[in-house]
């Protein structure tokens, strides 16, 4: 058996979380998880510690503290073979219209945070010579939307960053993945109507970012491919008729 | 949110409110202050006993598991967890539950609520026997560590105890050390009810029994079976050639029932023609041993997606009873027999040896158990009530866990356990609180 691989899952308490955190143990890695919820993640660690067999280490960490991330990649047991960042928030968009903090929190929740937390690794991993990162964004940063352009904007922040940092690191050992899931059932998204032929369910992200990142070595994906024809025919849109749409 | 809910027998199908909390420390919250409250599992209980009088309150979210040990086979997980998720993570380390039904698609909470039986209950008791603790939730927030040590009384009241006693939030449970996922099958023919009964409690040091009778076979073949018995085939005996990998092959979808078929399609010939060819082929098999997967060994229908679709959009009824042990062979010709020229029965008659029960409430005592599916047609309900009589004379009961229509009367009869179960609850607090449209019915 070769050498034991570690992952790193930001945002582990999450479905998606959980889910990739489970991907990468049934193919073996050891795994970080990192998450605000103590009590949440030692669940989460315990249940795919037992399913498996890996080790499985928690590690605390808040999105918005960008200042302490330096300490936290100093803080864990080894310097993870990949780094995946599920980390988001989807926000109100109405509030995020006139209150402020709110927007602010949503746009450093999806873009700041993740982004810079990213960045960190991604220099660690260039020191080293190898990695992998692994970023959630989403389709709705590929055209602002009225229902969610705040979401969308930070998200299309975070996918120009990951655009970039591929094309400046992938000549140099390092790989970069851009992940747009679509609509995905999860607790986020409980109670909404979502169109059962658009939508994955979280095992299915997390399969496919493992396959993605550690098998076939894409750059950008969509979980459900018919994602890739849609969010085509949106970017298509001239302004003038985009405008007068109701999406 | 209000939703429709049924049983796995889609009969009956009821409104209820539905709460889902997703950890164990949510229920309290969610459940609290309610009345007429039941937990549900997977929906795999084929009548309403998983059907909240008011709310019903799915445990499926409590689905992580929390620590196993492998010296002593000791696994716990919250109550949510499905046996399918169990031998998928376990037997490829060697480990197989040591008490499964006839699903995988049941949870951990469900089946200590139903005291489960397997093929091997002769031997090795119900699913209950092999639960070392377990963490239930009562409906004011008190939260009781229970176990044959720790709140015993409330332990042996709660498996078997359909979800009366409070709601099961995790459990310990017993894996059992394997060495391959193949069972070693034996196939014995039995050519009369009487023949059927004398081969299965000749069987007693098998590990698994169980009998298929031929439903609808008359006259002198009336009870005739295949009975099977099986072994867990060890790593020598696996031999190499034969088998491709030592925990069985992997899964594949199955053909599904995507929707309702007609009512017409179960009719008398066609089931009849199932059973002729069925029994021609088992027979052919009898006497040689061979290797079957652990998944048609025993899950045989869960390759089939929605199975229960088949019998039509009224759905239909499992019929379960357990007779004592010596009045089997004199009472099962006539309710066979009765069933037989009803002519509506069913690709699945099953005949097992039990032993003794675990609960309270426990369905298993020492005899036989027969279940069969019914569909769900005018007439159905009388014929079930006359056999309810023979059975409940004879000192037999039936599985609450199958239940959809039985009286209170004949429940009454069935369950000598019965009275201490109401007096616990009444002691806990629980009467009115923690209701079923199973229990209201019965007057549980």
């Amino acid at each position: 058996m070769t050498e034991m691989k570690t992952v790193l899952v930001v945002g582990g308490t999450s479905d998606v979380g959980r889910a990739v955190a489970r991907a990468y143990a049934a193919a073996g890695w050891s795994v970080q998880l990192a998450g605000r919820d103590a009590a949440g993640l030692e669940r989460e660690a315990a249940d795919i510690a037992t399913r498996t067999g890996v080790a499985v280490s928690v590690h605390a960490i808040d999105i918005l503290d960008t200042g302490a991330f330096a300490a936290f990649a100093d803080g864990l047991p080894v310097l993870p073979d990949t780094v995946v960042s599920v980390v988001g928030l989807l926000g109100e968009q109405v509030r995020a219209e006139t209150d402020a903090a709110h927007a602010t929190t949503v746009m450093r929740s999806n873009f700041e945070g993740p982004a810079l937390l990213l960045g960190l690794f991604a220099e660690r991993f260039l020191a080293r010579g190898h990695g992998t990162i692994v970023g959630v964004s989403s389709v709705a940063g590929e055209r602002g939307r009225a229902s969610n352009y705040v979401y969308g904007a930070a998200k299309a922040g975070f996918t120009a960053f990951l655009s970039g940092l591929r094309n400046r690191v992938s000549k140099r050992g390092l790989h970069v993945v851009t992940v747009k899931p679509g609509f995905i059932r999860t607790r986020m998204t409980a109670g909404m109507k979502l169109p059962a032929r658009l939508t994955a369910d979280p095992q299915a992200v997390g399969t496919a970012i493992f396959r993605a990142a550690e098998t076939q070595r894409r750059d950008v994906i969509y979980v459900k491919p018919v994602w890739a024809l849609v969010m085509a025919i949106i970017r298509a849109l001239p302004e003038t008729i985009f405008k007068r749409t109701k999406l | 949110m209000n939703v429709e809910l049924s049983g796995w027998g889609r009969y009956p199908v009821a409104a209820t409110d539905l709460v889902q909390p997703g950890s164990p420390d949510a229920v309290p919250a969610m459940v609290a202050g309610r009345t007429g409250a039941i937990a549900r599992g997977n929906g795999r209980a084929y009548g309403d006993a998983a059907i909240g009088e008011e709310t019903t309150v799915s445990l499926r979210g409590l689905d992580r598991m929390r620590a196993f040990d492998p010296a002593t086979g000791w696994l716990t997980v919250e109550a949510g967890v499905t046996l399918a998720e169990i031998v998928e993570a376990f037997l490829p380390r060697g480990f197989f539950p040591a008490v499964v039904p006839g699903t995988q698609f049941v949870t951990v909470g469900g089946m200590i609520a139903a005291d489960v039986h397997g093929k091997n209950h002769h031997r090795d008791g119900g699913f209950g026997d092999h639960v070392a603790a377990l963490e239930l939730l009562l409906p004011d927030g008190t939260r009781l560590a229970c176990s044959r040590e720790q709140n015993a009384e409330l332990f042996h009241a709660t498996i078997g105890g359909m979800g009366l006693t409070g709601y099961i939030l995790a459990a310990t449970i017993r894996m059992i050390p394997v060495e391959t996922g193949w069972i070693r099958q034996r196939t014995l023919v039995a050519e009369t009810v009487a023949d059927t009964v004398r081969l299965l409690d000749a069987a007693q040091d098998a590990t698994y029994s169980v009998a298929w009778i031929d439903g609808l076979a008359r006259g002198a073949a009336l009870g005739r079976s295949l009975v099977y018995l099986g072994e867990h085939a060890t790593r020598a005996e696996l031999g190499g050639a034969q088998v491709p990998t030592r925990f069985g092959p992997a899964a594949k979808a199955g053909p599904g029932v995507p929707f309702d078929l007609p009512a017409l399609t179960l009719n008398r010939f066609s089931v009849a023609a199932f059973n002729e060819a069925y029994f021609r082929l088992g027979a052919a098999k009898a006497g040689s041993e061979r290797l079957v997967g652990w998944r048609p060994y025993f899950f045989p229908l869960d390759g089939v997606a929605d199975w229960n679709r088949i019998y039509g959009r009224n759905g239909f009824v499992q019929y379960q009873f357990v007779l004592p042990a010596a009045r089997s062979a004199d009472l099962l010709p006539d309710l066979l027999d009765r069933i037989a020229r009803r002519g509506s029965a069913s690709f699945l008659a099953v005949l097992k040896r039990l032993g003794r029960g675990g609960g309270l409430l426990s369905f298993p005592f020492e005899g036989h158990t027969l279940a069969l599916d019914m569909k769900m047609e005018p007439g159905l309900l009388a014929f079930l009530a006359d056999c309810d009589r023979l059975v409940a004379a004879a000192g037999g009961r039936l599985y609450l866990a199958k239940d959809a229509r039985q009286t209170r009367a004949t429940f009454e009869a069935g369950y000598p356990g019965l009275d201490r179960f109401r007096d616990i609850r009444r002691r806990y607090g629980l009467e009115g609180r923690l209701a079923s449209r199973l229990s209201r019915r019965i007057g549980l």
